[in-house]
């Protein structure tokens, strides 16, 4: 690590930790943000996820090294963390701090932009399914049934061989349209319940379309269980990612990416147990503060849970 | 004002052989919720449907809007429901939506989960006449604080960014009404609004609609158990008994002469502060279920004065002389026979 690297990291945590405490200070004024503050975990999980997001855009300024670079397989393969090397070497030599930076790009976008999609996919579909239900909610479910039933590897296996080396996109693609079954059943029996509710036959009754009474007054009641689904289901895409790199069909090495790093290190567990802990880590890292946050979103978004 | 006296007043809804019927769960049978209901609205003025619970009334008002959820319920076909001329049963669905909330809205017994906890009390109340007028956000506003000042909320500016959560049930309903008159309807549905209100609150909305009624020249069809709300605010009554229309009469004619023993009944069962205190009247039984209404006269089973025509032949609703006052008993034509066997 040199003064740079170590200049770049204080910065970043300075900004993280700045940025936290200014959206605090509008809690003071506005309601919403009072409530998304108002326990302590959401702060932490809001300002570990910002860090996180900073390190890996600025992944060249804080990693001190090449991460797909073998600095000397000879000498420096399994080294233990030290001040040169953070989180200390893999087994190739090469620096696991810069891979965990640069690998935080991958990791965290696949999670993000998978969970995304599969969540909005799952949305839709249990929200279709729950409203309209008869030979919609038939064939919607039905085939959410068979998703559920095939082993999502199979699919995804049927994937690579379709694409032969999937790029970027191609993953994000792919993990998102495999991963909303369980969400969409969620939201199924969440819609099956609110339909029923008081307000929404007063919305049919003044003239409201399907549409609007599915996306203004039965959906942001369903706010909660979506918001957490979606924060475990980043967690999910990133621990998938983990086991299809593991598998050879994520992430092409050399580029490293959480999942595939923990892949790497497993041979030499026991030897280098620090090339599969930190990568873990920082997913284990990543799952909880977006639970604490997405606890912070779900108050936020229900005005019930007032305090005095 | 009795309307069947002028000489032909518009009629403005028209209901008629109204059969909404259930499919139950286990296919056992079909509950026949509402079995040729008819009757008619006429401008301006109020309409009361009463019953015990479990007798149609509020699946006829949501008959009226096709609120009634389908399935297990459908509205069987041969049933009228006629606003101005139009059949709302055979609208397609967009037309339909442009007459709900627009030209007949509807409120709800339960102010509590009738609001949509969510979204500012404001935000619900400029949702009619943003879907039916296309107001722009800042119109809307400003209606939602007029319509919040016009049903008589304090502070208006300050209530309209309120959750429903932050009002009182009082309150809450006050915005229902809100909420329904935003596009000044011709027809509100008024479905038991004062239910799970307290005595005083009651009192204070009833008012509302009768103040706010009179102002924007609507007709209400007020669906209630409570004959002392019909007493006080309806022009005219339908009584239901089993998903029947059992009697209909101005108001006054049928408290004075209530024709059916059913609405003898519930006209003994309420309390009376100028009579002695003695033990309420009770209709003995209890409302039979849907699935299996009594052959003959509906009500002959709880009935004190019913004999073996009653149970064999339904009566029609029979002219008792009186004009607009019908009852659907055979005592019309044969007043002798009503001797009590109690």
């Amino acid at each position: 690590m040199t003064l740079g690297t170590w200049l770049a990291l204080f910065v970043t945590l300075v900004v993280a930790a700045e940025a936290v405490r200014g959206l605090r200070h509008r809690g003071l004024h506005n309601e919403r943000w009072r409530r998304f503050f108002r326990q302590r975990t959401t702060s932490w999980g809001l300002g570990i996820l910002t860090f996180l997001v900073i390190v890996a855009l600025a992944a060249p300024l804080i990693a001190p090294f090449d991460p797909n670079k073998q600095l000397d397989i000879i000498h420096l393969t399994n080294h233990p963390p030290s001040w040169t090397f953070l989180l200390g070497t893999d087994v190739l030599s090469r620096d696991l701090w810069s891979r965990v930076v640069y690998g935080a790009r991958v990791s965290l976008g696949i999670g993000a932009l998978g969970a995304l999609m599969a969540v909005s996919l799952g949305t839709l579909v249990g929200a279709l399914a729950g409203y309209y239900q008869r030979w919609v909610d038939a064939v919607l479910m039905r085939g959410v049934d068979v998703g559920l039933a095939l082993p999502r590897i199979f699919i995804l296996l049927m994937a690579v061989a379709l694409w032969d080396g999937l790029p970027f996109p191609a993953l994000v693609i792919v993990i998102g349209l495999t991963s909303w079954f369980g969400t969409s059943r969620l939201v199924r029996a969440e819609v099956l319940s609110l339909r029923q509710r008081d307000f929404v036959v007063a919305a049919r009754a003044l003239g409201a379309d399907s549409g609007r009474v599915i996306f203004r007054h039965v959906l942001p009641n369903a706010a909660a269980p979506i918001i957490v689904s979606a924060a475990l289901g980043v967690g999910n895409v990133l621990l998938l990612e983990a086991s299809l790199s593991f598998l050879g069909i994520g992430i092409k090495p050399p580029e490293a990416s959480w999942g595939n790093m923990i892949a790497d290190g497993a041979p030499s567990i026991y030897t280098a147990p620090w090339s599969t802990l930190f990568p873990g880590l920082a997913i284990s890292l990543v799952v909880m503060s977006l639970n604490a946050v997405a606890d912070g979103v779900r108050d936020a978004l229900d005005p019930r849970e007032e305090r005095a | 004002m009795t309307p069947s006296a002028l000489p032909s007043p518009p009629v403005l809804l028209r209901v008629r052989n109204l059969k909404t019927y259930f499919v139950t769960e286990h296919g056992t049978g079909t509950a026949r919720a509402v079995d040729d209901v008819s009757f008619d609205l006429y401008p301006g003025e109020t309409l009361g449907i009463v019953g015990e619970s479990g007798c149609g009334k509020t699946v006829t008002s949501l008959s009226i809007l096709r609120l009634v959820p389908e399935p297990p319920g459908h509205v069987l076909p041969g049933s009228l429901i006629e606003f101005e001329g139009r059949n709302l049963l055979a609208l397609s669905a967009p037309e339909l939506r442009a007459v709900r909330g627009n030209q007949i809205a509807m409120i709800f017994q339960e102010p509590m989960t009738s609001l949509n906890p969510v979204f500012t009390v404001g935000d619900q109340i400029a949702e009619a006449a943003i879907i039916h007028q296309h107001l722009s956000r800042g119109a809307a506003r400003a209606r939602a604080i007029a319509m919040l000042r016009l049903v008589g909320i304090p502070d208006p500016d300050e209530r309209v960014d309120h959750y429903p959560h932050q009002l009182s049930g009082g309150m809450r309903q006050r915005v229902m009404i809100a909420m329904a008159l935003v596009c000044h309807p011709k027809v509100l549905i008024a479905d038991e609004p004062t239910t799970a209100l307290d005595v005083t609150i009651q009192a204070q909305i009833l008012e509302l609609l009768d103040r706010l009624q009179h102002e924007l020249g609507m007709a209400v069809l007020l669906i209630t158990h409570d004959l002392g709300v019909v007493a006080g605010h309806a022009d005219r009554v339908v009584v239901m008994y089993a998903g029947r229309v059992v009697e209909t009469a101005p108001t006054d004619a049928l408290f004075a002469r209530p024709t059916h023993p059913y609405t003898e009944g519930l006209l003994a069962a309420v309390p009376r502060i100028d009579a002695p205190r003695a033990r309420l009247h009770a209709i003995p039984g209890q409302v039979p279920a849907a699935t299996a209404w009594p052959p003959g006269c509906r009500f002959h089973p709880r009935c004190p004065y019913a004999w073996e025509k009653c149970a064999a032949q339904e009566p029609p609703l029979l002219e008792t002389g009186t004009p607009g006052h019908t009852a659907r008993c055979w005592l019309v034509t044969e007043p002798e026979r009503k001797v009590s066997k109690r």
